[in-house]
């Protein structure tokens, strides 16, 4: 190839600014539009597995009552038939890793003149393994404070943020329901839950004092949910089925008979939520790829027009000694040189875009190269496909009838 | 003498109308040596432009053998016809058929972009070509910005740019006033006795017929007259 045949294509260009301007915008609006498109998927896809990865991983959560009793689903949870000792019980098991009950409820929170409404988790100090949850700050509380109900409390970073502002928490006391609590330690933050909650909007406590002091307990030592880490996930078939064995041993359910509890794999339901964001974003793609078809569509209209305006040109140059290849390459040169054109600065307009969307809206927006990369060359196949019929046209063009074309 | 640059023989073509097919050639026999310079004159429609069009490879005969420097053009195919008319053929048209977005230098120097000349020499044998033909002040203008004859200078000058051995012009001083037509012939003889190179040249104009060597005329599509140009047969 030439330098000069590069040139060439660009000075017929330059011939038709407008036109050539035009044709590009098509191109601009579709790679703008792609490149803005994947980041919007990929960003949700971000956030999905950022909450997969804060959720913890080979996770179960049993749920107090049945999905179905009689035909009839429960909702979950509504019989408190899961108890403290079931934990201890399925932590034997060899397939579980970990095991931590939970009994959640809602309180008002307050320090100094600050208060905040929350969710407390009475649980035990296993429930930060489970969860694969840090401190930032402090220490957990241990199987001692448990067995003795003490008031001790670690704090999610919201939680944090909205009562003591800048103030080191640890060793502070704050009340619960009137009743002081000594703050141990503070939550690594976690971000939003799949479900997106702020999972940071958390206190812990002991289970014990949770049932015993804080929010009281009609049947003793009932739980509404447990929590179990499967060793790895490769057991997670085995867990569910040894767990389920044991707990409908423990509950004395006759065979035959509706379990009074459900186990769910968390960690399935994540991967099915990012395998739904995953076709989501790829849709988002898809439906923006459209207006890259249609740009390239907009590009071989216009080289079709381009053909027949310079038909006479292309029958002075067969005239002096063009080969068809010439004039399918000066051709196909035009087409390329305005699909990658309109798709660099398409590049940058759906970038732009991108920031501005992660600046209003407080949406994740994530930028790959390639994505960037996967459009440029898209532009550069559509500019190639959609050229190659108007340069073949024109390059079999016969010499005497481009000539006499008028 | 070696082989004529051009042999043809029971030529004929035939234009496919809407009302048929239509007989514009009946029958050319013609050989052209080396060095030869021959005028083609004949009535308007009479087959001319048509059998200029064949020589310069530009269309196709219905029936007949064109040799072309000794090689069947019909055996050819379209990269070696390209070549030919690169570097064989020089053609010169009525209608100059100059780009008009292109300045006279790179207008001389495209046939050199088909045949992989580098750049800086295209542009360098532009000039000089342009000099030759007395243009060189005026490389970088626009064919619209010069007279007709100027315009016609810039594309004899393409077509000499490869050394082509032939030159086929048809009507080159149509669209000249006569001035300017004796000075475009005047180039034409001196590149036929100083570069001995072959000139046929269609023309109304006996005056300009004479510039040549032999004449051949055409009378709806066949040849009546081929030999000495004299006076009396213009
Ligand atoms: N593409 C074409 N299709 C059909 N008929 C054509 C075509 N080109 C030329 N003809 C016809 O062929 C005949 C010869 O045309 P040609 O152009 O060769 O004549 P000419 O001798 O060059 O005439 P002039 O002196 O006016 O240039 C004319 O009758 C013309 O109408
Ligand atoms: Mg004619």
């Amino acid at each position: 190839m030439n330098i000069q045949m590069l040139v060439e294509a660009w000075l017929a260009m330059g011939a038709n600014k407008l036109r050539t301007f035009l044709t590009m915008l098509g191109m601009m609006i579709g790679v703008g539009a792609v490149v803005l498109m994947l980041a919007i998927g990929q960003g949700a896809q971000y956030v999905v597995d950022q909450s997969i990865a804060s959720m913890g991983s080979n996770l179960f959560i049993i749920l107090s009552g049945s999905t179905t009793s009689g035909g009839m689903r429960m909702g979950s949870g509504a019989s408190p038939s899961l108890t403290v000792a079931d934990a201890d019980a399925l932590a034997e098991l060899p397939d579980i890793a970990a095991v931590a009950p939970a009994s959640p409820d809602s309180a008002q929170v307050v320090y100094g003149a600050s208060n905040w409404s929350t969710r407390i988790y009475g649980t035990t100090s296993a429930y930060l393994e489970v969860r694969d949850w840090h401190l930032s700050a402090g220490t957990p509380f241990t199987d001692s404070d448990v067995r003795a109900a003490t008031r001790v409390a670690l704090l999610g970073q919201t939680v944090v943020d909205n009562l003591f502002g800048d103030e080191n928490p640890v060793n502070k006391t704050i009340r619960i329901k009137q009743s002081p609590y000594l703050v141990v330690g503070v939550l690594a933050a976690k971000g939003q839950s799949l479900d997106g909650r702020d999972q940071d909007d958390t206190i812990l406590v002991p289970i014990t004092t949770a049932q015993r002091k804080l929010f009281g307990n009609q049947f003793q030592g009932a739980v509404r949910f447990i929590m179990a880490q499967a060793r790895s996930a490769d057991v997670m078939d085995a867990a569910e089925r040894s767990m389920n064995e044991l707990l409908r041993q423990r509950h004395h359910i006759p065979p035959g008979g509706d379990d009074d509890f459900s186990i769910r794999n968390l960690t399935a339901l994540a991967n099915t939520a990012a395998d739904a964001t995953r076709a989501m974003s790829a849709m988002l793609g898809a439906i923006a790829s459209i207006s890259l078809l249609v740009g390239g569509i907009g590009i071989m209209n216009i080289m079709l027009v381009s053909v027949t305006e310079r038909t006479r040109e292309i029958g002075i140059r067969i005239a002096i000694g063009a080969r068809q290849k010439d004039i399918l390459l000066q051709f196909l040169l035009e087409a390329i040189i305005i699909s990658i054109a309109g798709c660099t600065v398409g590049v940058v307009l759906g970038i732009a875009g991108a920031i501005i969307i992660n600046q209003m809206a407080d949406t994740a927006v994530v930028i790959t190269g390639s994505s960037v990369i996967m459009a440029f060359m898209v532009a550069s196949a559509v500019g190639i496909f959609f050229g190659f019929y108007p340069a073949r046209k024109a390059a079999r063009l016969k010499p005497i009838d481009a000539l006499r074309y008028q | 003498m070696t082989a004529p640059v051009i042999h043809i023989e029971r030529l004929h073509k035939n234009y496919e109308t809407a009302a048929g097919s239509v007989p514009v050639l009946k029958g050319i026999d013609l050989s052209i040596n080396a060095g030869e310079f021959v005028a083609i004159m004949g009535p308007s429609g009479s087959g001319k432009s048509t059998f200029m069009n064949i020589l310069g490879c530009l269309d196709e005969p219905t029936t007949g053998r064109y040799l072309l420097n000794g090689s069947d053009v019909r055996s050819l195919n379209g990269d070696a016809l390209a070549r030919l008319r690169n570097q064989v053929i020089g053609f010169v048209f009525q209608g100059f058929n100059l780009l008009p977005r292109a300045d006279l230098a790179s207008n001389v120097a495209l046939p050199l972009l088909y045949c992989n000349e580098k750049k800086h020499a295209r542009l360098m044998r532009a000039h000089a070509m342009l000099d030759r033909v007395g243009l060189g002040q005026h490389a970088s203008a626009h064919p619209n910005e010069i007279s007709g004859g100027q315009q016609q200078r810039v594309a004899i000058a393409r077509a000499l740019i490869n050394h082509p051995k032939l030159i086929l012009a048809d009507e080159p001083t149509g669209n000249l006033d006569t001035k300017t037509g004796d000075e475009i012939m005047s180039l034409f003889k001196q590149l036929n006795q100083e570069d001995g190179i072959t000139i046929v040249l269609v023309t109304h104009e006996p005056d300009i017929a004479l510039y040549a060597h032999r004449l051949v005329k055409f009378v709806d599509g066949l040849i009546t007259y081929d030999g000495a140009v004299m006076a009396a047969h213009t």
